[in-house]
């Protein structure tokens, strides 16, 4: 293999004959953070669940640094796990959680006192040796919990929606610690999450899961900015997807207008989807507009004003604007090129499922 | 002041039928047939026949709830492992017996281990050596097992149900194999249900008399056959209110180390 740290090849899974993975194929770099991003059911646990031992795949090898670890149970392979729901020993002290691992692994003891000193540091709780678990908070028991998992020293690290259970702000605050932790360790992350904000704050790399399928995979700026189907455009940040018709290339009509773009390759009067985002659509006069509405809503959202746009043809386009537009007044709709995105259009819901795109 | 008196039937019962014969037992314990204070009766269990009996019911009670705590630890995982539906019915069947009179289930071990009893009969047309061990000490842990193995199952199970997959696999995440994910982490977690099991199987195995009178036939005494015997066959109440005396000593410590290892109740099955 290359030097790839982890590769999944052809993975398989169903539980109770249903498919939650189908076919999959993974591969993760040393030293990435790496984040499984979909909506609950798509899979991403249950990859994460292969990688870690917990799960046998159907089909399909796990490969980690060049071996096939598809066998191997989760004691033996060289990497840790964070749970969701922090998965602490409760009939333990804090420094004895944390030293589980190492005891197993029978190092000395002024090395296990070392290690629980410095994880306790790297997860800002000095001083919370002989804390119960019980008296510490949820955000700080899921520190507790990477603290359990680091001072094993894994290559990488699993990381199960380690902040569900948190709320924002703590949520906020703890996913600037996992980004500051993964650079002083140089530990690879694998790191699972519902949540596309936190996807797109975290990661070097995103993959984006739905019906056991990866739709897209990709750094943050691709993800948001170029997602490659309907579902990517949807699930990451807000959207106006459209049917739209290829009419050559770098020409597109939607709902009756023409908008110059910058795709290729399409063929000619090709059915597509179009994705564009609120805050890529300018507000102009309206005979300067590609388009012409009428403001349908308004709402003041700190940074931007959210406002639906609706068309005579019934389409409501969402837009993020600084500039305002009173409800009611006619207005222009003006897209840059650039901010077009075109996406085939699936044949099928199957199709649809396995983000069939060129 | 009405909640107080729907308490009241309660109440009555309990004074009627537990404290009223406690203080009737203390009172018998500690007095002589003529009526005078005396320790005699509580000192008697220092006699050879007595003290053997307390030494066989203790040992025997004690080889029972070790068989029981080896067989029902492994068997609760397996009923915790297999999930809630599957497991219920498997839950089910456990309990199903205990719904069959206890001197019931007792003589039909009886009766698959007589002499010339079913196992033998089996045995015997197998062409295998017959066994031999109704009327010994052996037959009486068979009994005492087998009655009294629900009891140390129910606790156990309601603690292992209670303990997160992830706490388990967290254990194996860190490098632990089976046997030391059991030695540090699966026998901890489930303290509470052991003390819990191991007291509902010991308390009612060391007073037992039945299991003892039907499967060790009438030559193996334990202290509850004597305790039985003092009051049924000999009339004397005071010696056998003595005896149950110094029992019940065994019996409040079972009590007080459930109290200290089980505050929140949850090794309590019932």
């Amino acid at each position: 293999m290359s030097q790839s740290l982890i590769d999944l090849v052809n993975i398989s899974k169903s539980f109770d004959g249903e498919l939650v993975l189908d076919d999959l194929n993974l591969s993760v770099k040393e030293n990435e953070f790496v984040t499984l991003l979909g909506p609950s059911g798509c899979g991403k646990t249950t990859t994460l669940r292969i990688i870690g031992g917990f799960e046998k795949p159907d089909t399909g090898k796990v490969i980690f640094s060049g071996q096939d670890i598809t066998n191997l149970p989760p004691n033996k392979r060289q990497l840790n796990t964070v749970f969701q729901k922090y998965a602490l020993f409760p009939h333990m002290n804090i420094s004895e959680n944390i030293a589980f691992g190492l005891k197993i692994k029978n190092k000395p003891k002024s090395y296990i006192q070392d290690k629980i000193k410095y994880a306790l540091k790297l997860v800002n709780l000095d001083g919370y040796e002989n804390r119960t678990v019980d008296s510490l908070s949820g955000g700080q028991q899921q520190r507790i919990a990477i603290a359990r998992a680091i001072v094993n020293e894994p290559k990488l690290l699993l990381l199960d929606e380690p902040l569900g259970a948190l709320d924002l702000k703590l949520r906020q605050d703890m996913q600037y610690e996992l980004i500051r932790m993964k650079r002083e360790l140089g530990i690879t992350f694998i790191y699972v999450t519902h949540d596309q904000e936190e996807a797109l704050t975290m990661s070097d790399y995103i993959v984006v899961m739905n019906q056991g399928y990866i739709q897209q995979m990709g750094t943050p700026e691709q993800i948001y900015n170029e997602p490659e189907n309907a579902f990517v455009a949807d699930f990451i940040g807000d959207s106006n997807i459209l049917g739209g018709t290829m009419i050559r290339d770098e020409l597109v009509e939607i709902l009756g207008a023409r908008f110059d773009c910058v795709d290729k390759g399409f063929g000619n009067n090709t059915p597509v989807d179009v994705v564009i985002r609120p805050e890529d659509v300018e507000l102009v006069a309206p005979e300067q507009g590609t388009l012409v509405g009428t403001c349908s809503h308004l709402i003041f959202k700190g940074v931007h004003y959210e406002m639906e746009v609706t068309t005579p043809d019934g389409f409501e386009w969402l837009v993020h604007s600084t500039k305002l537009c009173p409800v009611g007044q006619k207005v222009g709709i003006h897209v840059d090129p650039f901010n077009i995105q075109i996406m085939n259009k699936p044949a099928s819901e199957d199709e649809e499922a396995i983000g069939v795109n060129e | 002041m009405s909640r107080k008196l729907l308490a009241g039937p309660y109440l009555i019962w309990v004074i009627g039928f537990t404290v009223i014969p406690l203080l009737m037992i203390v009172y018998y314990g500690l007095t002589a047939s003529s009526g005078a204070f005396t320790l005699a009766n509580i000192a008697a269990i220092a006699q050879p026949e007595h003290a053997k009996a307390l030494w066989l019911a203790l040992l025997l009670s004690l080889i029972s709830t070790v068989v029981c705590l080896l067989l029902a630890f492994p068997l609760a995982m397996i009923l915790r492992s297999r999930g809630v539906g599957k497991g219920s019915f498997v839950v089910f069947l456990f309990i199903l017996p205990m719904w069959m009179n206890f001197l019931l289930r007792t003589l039909a071990w009886q009766t698959l281990l007589e002499k010339n009893g079913v196992i033998n009969g089996i045995l015997g047309f197998l062409h295998l050596p017959k066994i031999a061990i109704i009327n010994t000490p052996a037959a009486i842990v068979l009994g005492m097992v087998y009655n009294f193995l629900p009891f140390m199952v129910l606790p156990l199970y309601n603690v292992l149900s209670k303990i997160d997959d992830n706490t388990i696999n967290a254990a194996r995440d860190l490098g632990a194999n089976f046997f030391q994910t059991l030695v540090w982490v699966w026998i901890p977690l489930s303290v509470p249900g052991i003390i819990s099991g191991i007291t509902m199987v010991f308390v009612p195995a060391l007073t037992t008399f039945v299991i003892s009178n039907l499967l060790g036939g009438s030559k193996i005494l334990l202290i509850g056959n004597v305790i039985e015997q003092e009051f049924t066959k000999s009339g004397n109440w005071n010696l056998g209110s003595g005896l149950s005396l110094v029992l019940m000593v065994f019996i409040l410590i079972s009590m007080m180390l459930v109290e200290k290892y089980d505050k929140n109740g949850e090794g309590t099955a019932f």
